[in-house]
């Protein structure tokens, strides 16, 4: 091989080199780094709609005496239909909310809620809602209260709650208040402030 | 009436009862034929032949014409043993009762006792009832379908009482009152056959209430003032003698079994505390008013919610208590709390079973009987009124003896009263979350004073006087 042909074959092996790098090892390169940042612009467009579509709700906690439930007002997701502003709306009362006090026991889950043609609401809750009940009239009367008010308070289309436990219809939640039939809104146990 | 004898017609009676009546010409007898049993009757002899047996009666059949006539005590001795059906002859009140009627005898007397009235009704077989004050009457009802009223008759007026008469519906006597009429109260005392006599004394005003004065509400109760000024005071009734009304009280103790309802810090139990005091409160119940006092469990054991109702309306209970400890998610709340049943929560159910008419349903003999229709589980709509006096006397009571809420009485669509078809109240006697109230309740000596304050609730309501007895 001359000196002549050798210089030829350098420049054609370093122009292979040079034209993979600039069209293949580049773009990889530079396409991993970007990727997360390139998924997280896609999505941009639709996470802050869903995260600042909120209505305002009125949620309902135990009173500092203990003797009335006390209307406090959130701000919990919106639900494009009924049903589902009702689950939000009750999944917002069932979460903790310290330094408030619940009166629906800790843990307990919404397992479904529809809504009858009638305007009668049926919220199923998971077991914990009678397993974790301290008892008592006085608290069940507000428990229960808490969540028909939640619904009944909230949105004008439920007139009535019946409140399922484990997909069951019970006849009470700790041997008190009776849940075999849909409840009407009782402002008797609320006290009329609002925070 | 033939010959002096009250007869029946033969043909009438073959009618009635579906009789076979053959006419024995060659032996100038009759046969009557029920079912299989048969009767034989000979002319001019006052015997018959039933079932195999010779019975007699007062005259001999008697032949008019082609028609034969049977004296009416034929009635009760041939026909009465062979018929499958039950037949009843009430010869004084010219009845003849068939099939199971509940069709109780009442007896009225009248003795004028100073600045009182004594109606005694004497009623027999023994029958449910209650004395209830319509307006310007009293009305006796009567659990039955009709009522053998025949010894009722005039009776002498006083300044309380104008007339004793049958009244408007066939199982009610009614009592007119005279113009000094201040109120009544109503008491049951056994007599002999199973009857029951039913003493009801009408109480003279001691003085003239002046005009507009209020006057006391249905079923004696004394109504309170309403809100005018100057108004003189009602006539005092409330210290009067009981009325005697109250016979049978269930107390229910809340909860028992695996439901242990709520719980101290110190591991007390709703569940013992209420049984505890239930316990204590039979004694003192059975021993203060002499009355029967049921328990709706007698042990730990779980008894649901309908069961509880059901063994007070089957015993036919004056009045139901169920009795609960309190929790709250807040340590600081404590006292005594009184409920009773909030039919709101029932929506247009419980408003229907309030406000239910009564429907006049035809009776075995002619005639209807006005029957009140109330779901069973719903019975207590018809004595929330009731149930609101009761618990009103029940608080008060409590209030002198205990400490109370701030929510000392109150209403609520508890599962426990909605079924008692009788004045019901829960009491609440104390928070179990509260270290100072779970001591007390564990204690023989709150316990006590608890039972003490229940008992008085219990006297302050029939000192009220609701004159009702079932």
């Amino acid at each position: 091989m001359t000196r002549r042909q050798g210089a030829i074959a350098a420049l054609a092996i370093f122009g292979l080199i040079a034209g993979w790098l600039l069209f293949v090892g580049l773009p990889r390169w530079y396409g991993a780094r970007q990727a997360p940042g390139a998924a997280a612009a896609g999505a941009a467009p639709a996470a802050p709609a869903a995260a600042v579509r909120k209505i305002t709700a009125t949620l309902f906690y135990v009173s500092e005496d203990g003797m009335s439930l006390t209307q406090v007002q959130r701000e919990v997701p919106f639900g494009a239909t009924a049903a589902e502003q009702a689950r939000a709306i009750v999944e917002a009362q069932l979460a903790p909310a310290p330094p408030l006090v619940s009166a629906v026991p800790p843990d307990v889950k919404v397992r479904d809620v529809f809504i009858t043609e009638r305007g009668d609401a049926f919220v199923d809750l998971s077991g914990e809602i009678t397993a974790k009940h301290p008892g008592g009239s006085l608290d069940e009367i507000f428990t229960v209260y808490t969540i028909v008010n939640a619904l009944t308070v909230n949105l004008p289309a439920i007139t009535r709650v019946q409140i399922l436990v484990d997909g069951k219809e019970v006849d009470t939640l700790a041997g008190h208040v009776d849940l075999r039939h849909p409840l009407a809104k009782s402002l008797d146990w609320v006290l009329h402030d609002t925070h | 009436m033939i010959g002096g004898q009250e007869m029946f017609a033969l043909d009438d009676l073959a009618r009635l009862f579906n009789l076979a009546v053959r006419e024995d010409a060659a032996a100038g007898g009759l046969t009557v034929t029920s079912g299989s049993q048969t009767i034989v009757l000979s002319p001019q002899q006052p015997l018959a032949s039933v079932a195999g047996r010779m019975i007699s009666l007062p005259a001999a059949p008697i032949k008019d014409g082609r028609a034969w006539y049977v004296p009416v005590d034929f009635v009760s001795r041939a026909l009465a043993p062979i018929s499958t059906t039950k037949i009843d002859l009430r010869k004084p009140s010219r009845l003849v009762i068939v099939g199971d009627v509940r069709m109780p005898r009442v007896a009225a007397r009248v003795e004028p006792l100073g600045s009182l009235t004594r109606v005694t009704l004497d009623v027999a077989p023994s029958t449910p009832h209650t004395v209830t004050q319509e307006g310007t009457h009293l009305s006796v009802k009567f659990d039955a379908d009709a009522l053998d009223a025949a010894d009722i008759r005039a009776t002498p007026t006083t300044d309380t009482l104008q007339n004793i008469r049958a009244g408007d519906a066939p199982q009610v006597i009614t009592i007119d009152l005279g113009p000094r009429f201040a109120s009544f109260r109503a008491a049951d005392q056994p007599a002999p056959g199973g009857a029951t006599r039913i003493v009801i004394d009408l109480v003279t005003q001691t003085e003239t209430p002046a005009p507009g004065a209020p006057q006391p509400g249905p079923g004696g109760v004394q109504l309170p003032p309403p809100n005018v000024p100057n108004l003189p005071e009602p006539p005092p009734l409330l210290d009067l003698p009981p009325t005697g009304g109250l016979r049978t009280i269930v107390i229910d103790a809340g909860h028992g079994g695996d439901d242990m309802g709520a719980k101290g810090a110190k591991g007390t139990l709703e569940k013992n505390v209420t049984m505890s005091v239930a316990r204590r409160l039979k004694g003192s119940l059975e021993a203060r008013l002499g009355v029967r006092v049921l328990l709706t469990r007698d042990g730990d054991q779980a008894v649901a919610p309908d069961q509880r109702a059901a063994l007070a309306n089957n015993n036919k209970a004056d009045l139901f208590i169920s009795l609960h400890a309190n929790a709250s998610v807040r340590p600081g709340v404590s006292g005594a709390e009184v409920f009773y049943l909030n039919l709101e929560g029932y929506g247009d159910q419980g408003q229907r079973a309030s406000q239910a008419a009564a429907e006049a349903l035809p009776v075995v003999g002619g005639g209807s009987r006005e029957i009140e229709i109330t779901p069973w589980e719903m019975a207590q709509a018809r004595y929330i009124g009731e149930s609101a006096i009761f618990a009103k006397a029940m608080e008060a009571a409590l209030r002198a003896r205990v400490p109370m809420s701030t929510r000392a009485l109150q209403q609520a669509p508890f599962r426990v009263l909605v079924g008692a078809n009788m004045p019901a109240v829960l009491v609440e006697m104390g928070f179990l979350t509260n270290a100072q109230q779970e001591q007390q309740l564990a204690s023989d000596d709150h316990q006590n004073l608890m039972v003490q304050a229940l008992v008085d609730g219990i006297l302050r309501y029939r000192a009220a006087g609701t004159g009702g007895t079932r």
